[in-house]
């Protein structure tokens, strides 16, 4: 059998020089400056003066080889062959040709059926990860959960007027693969892992045991085999062991709820990176839409719109109108679960006399 | 062709301006069946609110990353659908693609899987979608034979992604492409076989921007800067203050400093370049007029992970600037690396992150242990407390080395017997112990 043979091959990176676009080529590292000279466009100028249009579209990330030739067949009428994806699944065709550059709009938007935007002070593509039709932890959906909040989210998507980006990450369990964002919604389980003593006995328990964060999981020995027990009371249900060992299923259907975070920033800009804070949690894990989830970004968004100065992203905006301000205009109940009771709370309490009136 | 299941729920997902991934999967049952089972499965996950997918290891011969196993749960209602695993494929730096490229991922997609491509997954990877136990092997070999390699599963190295750097910005401070292929390259072993403790990534951005995401999302992330003077031209100055009013530099730029080293006086920007942080704030806003200066290099940070276990980390600062230039410096760059593996295989704990196991045995034993000399930088603020274990004033003893006599047993007696002792004199009595041992070790060795 040829798979046998198999060894690895050490081919490592593709060479990405044969995929640059022939300007990029010619311009490699002599860029000199850009014009968003409109929302999901860009023009790059070389020091030669050449000059290279962006159209940015927005992609479910999730492509069928069907669509992915079609993509193909737009960026060869037009693009000269090349074209290339951004850390947010989003899709850049690139040409030289600015004439073009509307009739390419028109082709992605009609026959593509991909909207246009993204760039400069939008709200770009939502990261997320595989969900409920690839990955074996997810409590909820993310490609059905981002395509009903973008849906949502159109306009701020094609426009660029928002007081500056703004980014969204979605994440299915509190591993939370889609990272820290402006905005992010994230799954959250309330019950310890119930036991599968039949699946357990498959993993391995010294692994199940070392992996629990706050040492609820101990060895324990029940009907003459090796297991393991859980401390409810330690347990904080965050499913490090589920990942490990499927026999300690931590979701529930039932009682698994949504909660939506703010103010995450990856950029080293102005003050630099900021995690994501609590904003509201409870939303129900509503399927095929996801209503609640979505009027509660909405509502956000909106706020931030209606609130922040130029530039400032959304934990800046906070930062700058205070957390009080932050829950009046979202209309959001500050609870007690909003004061961090984990590892560097204090951290995060107001040491100071400093109260907006 | 075999009828679809009827997926009431996901119909919904049909309606609504974005683009929606059930149209698209449709189009496709049409010609593979696999894709109408994968989508019935779905549906039964929306009704349900269930996942139906087990996780396992498949491995192609010779490689112990690349490959995420799954099993359907409900094989018996999808059959199509029982084995649907998943190729991590090596991406081109930068995401960038010829058509050709894109085409022959979509036939070998197409032949030997469901014909699903996800561009990109979070680490980077190109993911192929829905390759059972067999066909899983044959589209390895197919890649393989076309020259694509995949890797970056496990507790592996993860697929390393980067901005677009030099291909197309005029902001970047090194060759964020160049070195990625460089750096896949290089480690090409660990991202086909797991050997570390838990996954490691890098990602690689040309400016403080971080396009590439990698203060969220590596634990090792290089970030481009400079430490010569930022480029001023105070003619581009003059025409973005005609443009935009004086008030709006001022606000937007000048007043949005984190070090407050810019200012603008008599229509000419200034910059108090001892003090910038390289934030790419003001260049950002005044494009035309503002650059990085000359002599760029990167900043190199350690340790950021999402909230698997013990919480998010963010990556700290580790090395403030080295240069990224030449290939001498990218050497430079991998033996550090290298310092760094070599540590924290070494004593990290199964599944421990190299930000987690930081803190379990403090920075300065990490700086020690991979030999780095400590940096102000590298800090907020010196420490606030005063509980401190100096080495010169009493036994030093670093995360994994083996206890050594005398331990805590001999100094209770030390203590009484000294009775009159004072409190320098029992810390020159704990230091003398302490360069006992130490001769004692070298002695050993």
């Amino acid at each position: 059998m040829a798979a046998n043979q198999q060894a690895p091959r050490n081919n490592g990176a593709p060479d990405f020089g044969k995929y640059l676009h022939p300007a990029m080529q010619r311009n490699y590292g002599r860029w000199v400056d850009h014009e968003n000279i409109k929302p999901g466009v860009y023009k790059h100028i070389s020091e030669d003066g050449e000059e290279l249009f962006t159209v940015r579209a927005g992609s479910p990330r999730m492509l069928s080889v069907l669509k992915v030739r079609q993509i193909c067949d737009v960026a060869d009428r037009y693009c000269e062959g090349h074209l290339r994806f951004t850390t947010r699944n989003n899709i850049e065709f690139l040409l030289t040709k600015e004439g073009d550059v509307e009739p390419l709009i028109k082709e992605i938007e009609t026959t593509l059926g991909l909207p246009v935007g993204g760039t400069g002070h939008s709200i770009s593509n939502i990261l997320h990860t595989q969900g409920w039709l690839h990955c074996n932890l997810p409590g909820t959906d993310a490609s059905g959960a981002v395509k009903s909040i973008m849906d949502v989210l159109y306009q701020e998507f094609i426009r660029d007027d928002l007081p500056q980006r703004l980014k969204i990450s979605s994440s299915c369990c509190q591993i939370n693969c889609g990272s820290h964002a402006d905005i992010a919604v994230i799954l959250q389980h309330h019950h310890p892992p119930r036991l599968d003593q039949q699946r357990i006995a498959s993993c391995e328990l010294p692994k199940v045991v070392g992996i629990c964060p706050v040492a609820a999981i101990r060895p324990a020995r029940k009907g003459g085999r090796d297991t393991v027990e859980v401390v409810e009371e330690k347990c904080m249900f965050c499913g490090a062991c589920h990942g490990q060992c499927p026999g300690l299923e931590i979701r529930d259907a039932d009682t698994d709820t949504l909660a939506i975070w703010v103010g995450g920033k990856s950029s080293n800009t102005r003050g630099g990176p900021a995690f994501m804070k609590l904003a509201t949690f409870g939303l129900p894990n509503n399927p095929p839409r996801w209503p609640e989830v979505s009027d509660a970004v909405r509502k956000i968004v909106d706020a931030y719109k209606d609130g922040a100065r130029g530039y400032e992203r959304v934990g800046e905006w906070i930062e700058r109108v205070g957390w009080k301000h932050f829950f009046e205009a979202t209309g959001f109940e500050f609870t007690k679960y909003h004061i961090d009771s984990y590892r560097f709370a204090r951290t995060s309490f107001n040491i100071s006399m400093q109260a907006r009136r | 062709m075999e009828a679809l299941t009827d997926t009431p729920l996901l119909d919904q997902l049909e309606r609504g301006p974005w683009p929606s991934f059930v149209t698209d999967l449709k189009s496709l049952a049409a010609s593979k069946a696999a894709v109408g089972q994968l989508l019935g499965q779905l549906e039964k996950s929306y009704r349900d609110r269930w996942n139906y997918w087990t996780g396992t290891v498949l491995n192609l011969s010779g490689y112990g990353g690349g490959v995420l196993a799954r099993y359907s749960d409900v094989r018996d209602e999808f059959p199509k659908v029982a084995q649907f695993h998943t190729v991590r494929v090596i991406e081109p730096s930068g995401y960038v693609y010829s058509t050709e490229a894109l085409r022959e991922l979509c036939d070998i997609s197409e032949e030997h899987s469901a014909g699903i491509l996800q561009l990109h997954g979070m680490t980077g990877d190109v993911l192929m979608l829905g390759s059972d136990n067999q066909s899983t092997h044959a589209a390895g070999e197919a890649l393989m034979s076309k020259g694509w390699d995949i890797g970056g599963s496990g507790g592996a190295l993860r697929t390393i992604s980067c901005c677009i750097g030099p291909a197309r910005c005029e902001m970047t401070c090194y060759d964020t492409l160049g070195l990625s292929k460089f750096l896949t390259d290089t480690f090409i072993n660990e991202l086909h076989r797991p050997e570390f403790p838990y996954k490691f990534k890098f990602k690689l951005s040309g400016c403080a921007n971080d396009c590439a995401s990698s203060m969220m999302r590596s634990d090792l992330p290089l970030i481009g800067t400079w430490r010569d003077d930022m480029k001023v031209d105070q003619e581009a100055v003059a025409r973005f203050i005609e443009q935009n009013g004086e008030e709006f530099v001022i606000d937007n730029v000048v007043s949005r400093c984190p070090t407050r080293c810019i200012s603008l006086s008599s229509g000419k920007i200034e910059i108090d370049d001892d003090n910038c942080v390289h934030c790419m704030h003001c260049i950002n806003v005044m494009h035309s007029a503002l650059r990085p200066g000359d002599d760029r290099g990167v900043t190199i940070l350690i340790g950021g992970k999402r909230t698997l276990k013990t919480g998010d980390i963010f990556s700290s600062l580790l090395v403030p600037f080295m240069k990224m230039n030449a290939p001498g410096d990218w050497d430079a760059l991998v033996a550090l690396v290298r310092r760094i593996w070599d540590f924290w295989t070494e004593y990290g704990l199964d599944h421990e992150r190299v930000g987690e196991f930081i803190d379990r045995i403090s920075m300065a034993s990490f700086l020690d242990g991979i030999g780095l000399e400590p940096d102000p930088q590298m800090v907020k603020q010196p420490r606030t407390n005063s509980y401190i274990k100096f080495e010169e004033y009493s036994a030093p003893r670093m995360y994994g080395e083996p206890h050594q006599q005398p331990n805590v047993v001999d100094r209770e007696v030390i203590g009484p017997e000294a009775g009159e002792a004072t409190g320098s004199s029992s810390r020159q009595s704990a230091s003398d112990e302490a360069a006992k041992k130490d001769s004692g070790a070298e002695g050993k060795s």
